[in-house]
């Protein structure tokens, strides 16, 4: 296992998008790994102060973190799944999950679901502290976006998985195969992915948005919103800029962007800078044009006739993934890998698709769903086509020290 | 402390200390929940701004050190949050007591033949706590919006320019701030009014006061316990609020409590937010207390 303390160029952003293999640049890493000379991680673990990660082994190569709990999935058969809202097949009539109940019919797994995680910044800050103890925080499985799973997987707060478990995890996406945090993907799997992109009214902004740099356009002074999720708003600015998102950029094209964003929400044209709750914005009106989630506008979209556009600038975009992941104390890891097994069957990857309505990163979901739902099959929001995914790159992952740097200065430009 | 002390003056010296020590006993539970969930949280706090980052460590790594800087750091970074959150805490308190004293006089003094429906306005004064917060803040939120009907309104009679909004603006921050707080001045200023003497207030009629210098010079001086401390619950809460930033303002509004906030949890930077925790804290008490001091009701304390 490599807990990934590098500092890694992303090459796989690339191949994520053009759904080509992943190319012998990986090999890189192993040359970038290391900087961090992190022996005083381990001295202050000593301080305690609540929160503060807790490093003792420090090393790039050996196992960061506390030690994994007893797995004891044999004598209790249940498992413990927290998820993000919206993100699994809901019947609203039967008040079920109803992958999950055939899930629990079929294997006598009693799998309990919640969805606790609103954040991934506040769902980290509520539990990093019992993960550094490598206590059971109650949840066999926890769902992060990539950098957030980066820092799980390089905290060693997370627990290997055993593969021959989840046999079904070959129908992952060649293209997510290989992330730069967790090379052999036995530490995380991909729940769903997702394009950061522009959204915009169809009825106020007739002509559409092709550029971030139409969202800077005096007609939609003060109707403008972007996300507090930064490497979806700064990626699309560095993006629109001609920056590789993917690729080695540093401080000075982050700066760049950041000059941008601080202009326009100075002069007013960014109304507010938002999390989830963009979409309600959207709808009451407030806001017009926004950077936003590709799954989130097809979801307002059957609530609201189709009134919003979405669209990956031709610039570029960003791609993201939430990723499942068993946390340092969980007691029911081969519950979880059932779990993660069932869900990558393409059958049910295609119920769930159908309902989340984000990108379904098992192959073979899309010809499932072509039997049951052709017309959905072949949306290119969850099965997205080769043209869209040419456009879109990975945010790479960034150091410890830039992850704070970069957060705070995006943070002190959105006045906190 | 003071049952300790009684209990010392009596006759018998030896019973005198066993009593004392069951006293000490009595209280032991208390100090011990002051301890725990006062003196050493304020403590860990105190260390926790002077402690330095780690250069390259993890995220959110610290070290114990004296670096007095975080404070410097944060008053200079933070300056304006720190203006925002006082100022739109005073303006809240006023207008809160500008709407709540009227309120509170016509339920204590006016509706005091009237017990019933005193006690329904007392409800109806009370009644929003019955539902979250942050639900009210949001419906707030939908009530301001730009196509809602207020807005519209307020543009057709020409009180709003054609291009204005309500959200995201200071005034929509203010005012649910004043919404929301405004039940916190509403009831000590009741409780001061329900205690009003009437039989003063025509004695400043029978010796022909106008009806306004009998306010100034009976009513308000009564009352200014109520009006202490209705303002202190007002004013204290205010100033440290995120949540009507957070949902009715945008990045020019954000105040002291979204930057902890957002230190806290999104930049995981906690010397930086327990240094601005520990400045708001010294920098409210202090206003209350020369606040207290000029309104000469230190009894409150």
């Amino acid at each position: 296992m490599h807990p990934a303390r590098f500092r890694s160029l992303s090459p796989e952003a690339q191949a994520v998008l053009s759904l080509q293999r992943a190319t012998g640049r990986l090999s890189r890493r192993s040359l970038l790994r290391g900087a961090g000379t992190l022996g005083a991680g381990a001295l202050l673990a000593a301080c305690g102060t609540a929160g503060t990660p807790t490093n003792a082994a420090g090393g790039p190569t050996s196992a960061a973190g506390p030690a994994p709990a007893a797995d004891v999935s044999d004598t209790e058969k249940k498992v413990d799944w927290a998820n993000w809202t919206l993100y699994l097949d809901y019947d609203p009539a039967t008040k079920k999950y109803p992958t999950l109940e055939k899930f629990i019919a079929t294997t006598g797994i009693a799998a309990t679901y919640s969805e606790d995680i609103d954040g991934n910044d506040t769902y980290y800050g509520k539990i990093s502290g019992q993960l550094a103890n490598g206590q059971d925080i109650g949840k066999d499985i926890v769902v992060f976006t990539d950098w957030m799973a980066a820092r799980m997987v390089r905290m060693g707060y997370t627990q290997e998985l055993d593969l021959s478990l989840i046999p079904n995890a070959k129908n992952l996406l060649p293209s997510l195969r290989g992330v730069d945090y967790d090379p052999g993907r036995n530490r995380t799997l991909t729940w769903q992915s997702g394009f950061g992109g522009l959204a915009w009214n169809k009825a106020a902004v007739p002509g559409g948005l092709k550029s971030v740099s139409d969202l800077w356009k005096p007609e939609l002074k003060g109707r403008v919103e972007v996300l507090d999720e930064w490497r979806d708003t700064v990626g699309l600015i560095m993006a629109d800029q001609g920056v590789d998102i993917s690729g080695s950029w540093g401080a000075d094209q982050f700066g760049n962007a950041i000059d941008v964003l601080d202009n326009q929400i100075k002069s007013g044209q960014i109304r507010q800078v938002k999390g989830n709750s963009y979409k309600e914005d959207l709808v009451s009106g407030d806001a017009v044009a926004v950077i936003g989630w590709s799954g989130d506008i097809t979801q307002l979209n059957t609530e609201n006739d189709d009134k919003f556009a979405f669209a990956v600038p031709d610039a570029g975009g960003t791609l993201w993934s939430d990723n499942m992941m068993v946390p340092v104390g969980a007691r029911h890891k081969k519950n979880a890998e059932t779990l993660m097994n069932y869900y990558y069957d393409p059958e049910v990857a295609a119920q769930v698709a159908a309902y989340v309505s984000y990108i379904c990163p098992v192959v073979g979901a899309q010809e499932a769903l072509r039997k049951t739902d052709p017309q959905l099959a072949a949306d290119t929001s969850i099965f997205p086509d080769a043209a869209t995914l040419a456009k879109v790159k990975v945010f790479r992952t960034l150091t410890p020290q830039e992850e704070t740097d970069f957060g705070g200065r995006f943070q002190t430009t959105i006045g906190n | 402390m003071t049952a300790a002390l009684v209990v010392g003056h009596g006759t018998e010296v030896a019973g005198a200390r066993r009593r004392s020590r069951t006293a000490w006993l009595l209280l032991a539970p208390g100090l011990l929940y002051l301890f725990v969930f006062f003196v050493a949280p304020v403590a860990v706090l105190l260390l926790t701004s002077l402690f330095e980052r780690v250069p390259g460590g993890p995220v959110g790594a610290t070290r114990p050190a004296f670096a007095v800087s975080n404070y410097v750091d944060a008053v200079v970074t933070y300056a304006p949050q720190f203006g925002r959150s006082f100022l739109y805490a005073f303006i809240a308190t006023v207008l809160a007591l500008a709407i709540g004293y009227p309120l509170a006089y016509v339920i204590g003094v006016r509706c005091r033949t009237r017990p019933l429906l005193q006690g329904v306005l007392l409800v109806l004064v009370i009644a929003p706590f019955f539902t979250s917060f942050i639900l009210r803040t949001i419906a707030w939120k939908q009530i301001l919006a730009d196509d809602s009907v207020v807005v519209s309104v307020l543009k057709t009679v020409s009180l709003l320019p054609d291009d204005a909004r309500l959200t995201a603006t200071p005034v929509a921050v203010v005012a649910g701030l004043t919404y929301n707080f405004l039940p916190f001045m509403t009831l000590p200023v009741y409780a001061s009014l329900e205690r009003l003497d009437l039989r003063l207030v025509e004695a400043g009629g029978d010796l022909y006061a106008t009806p306004i210098s009998t306010f100034r010079h009976v009513t308000l001086p009564l009352t200014m316990p109520g009006i202490v401390s209705g303002s202190l619950l007002t004013f204290i809460p205010a100033a440290g609020d995120y949540v009507n930033s957070a949902l009715l303002g945008n990045a020019g509004t954000s105040m002291v409590g979204n930057v902890i906030d957002s230190r806290f949890f999104r930049v995981v930077d906690y010397p930086t937010a327990a240094a601005l925790s520990v400045i708001l804290m010294a920098a409210v008490l202090l206003l209350v207390a020369w606040y207290v001091r000029r309104s000469g009701t230190e009894d409150l304390l």
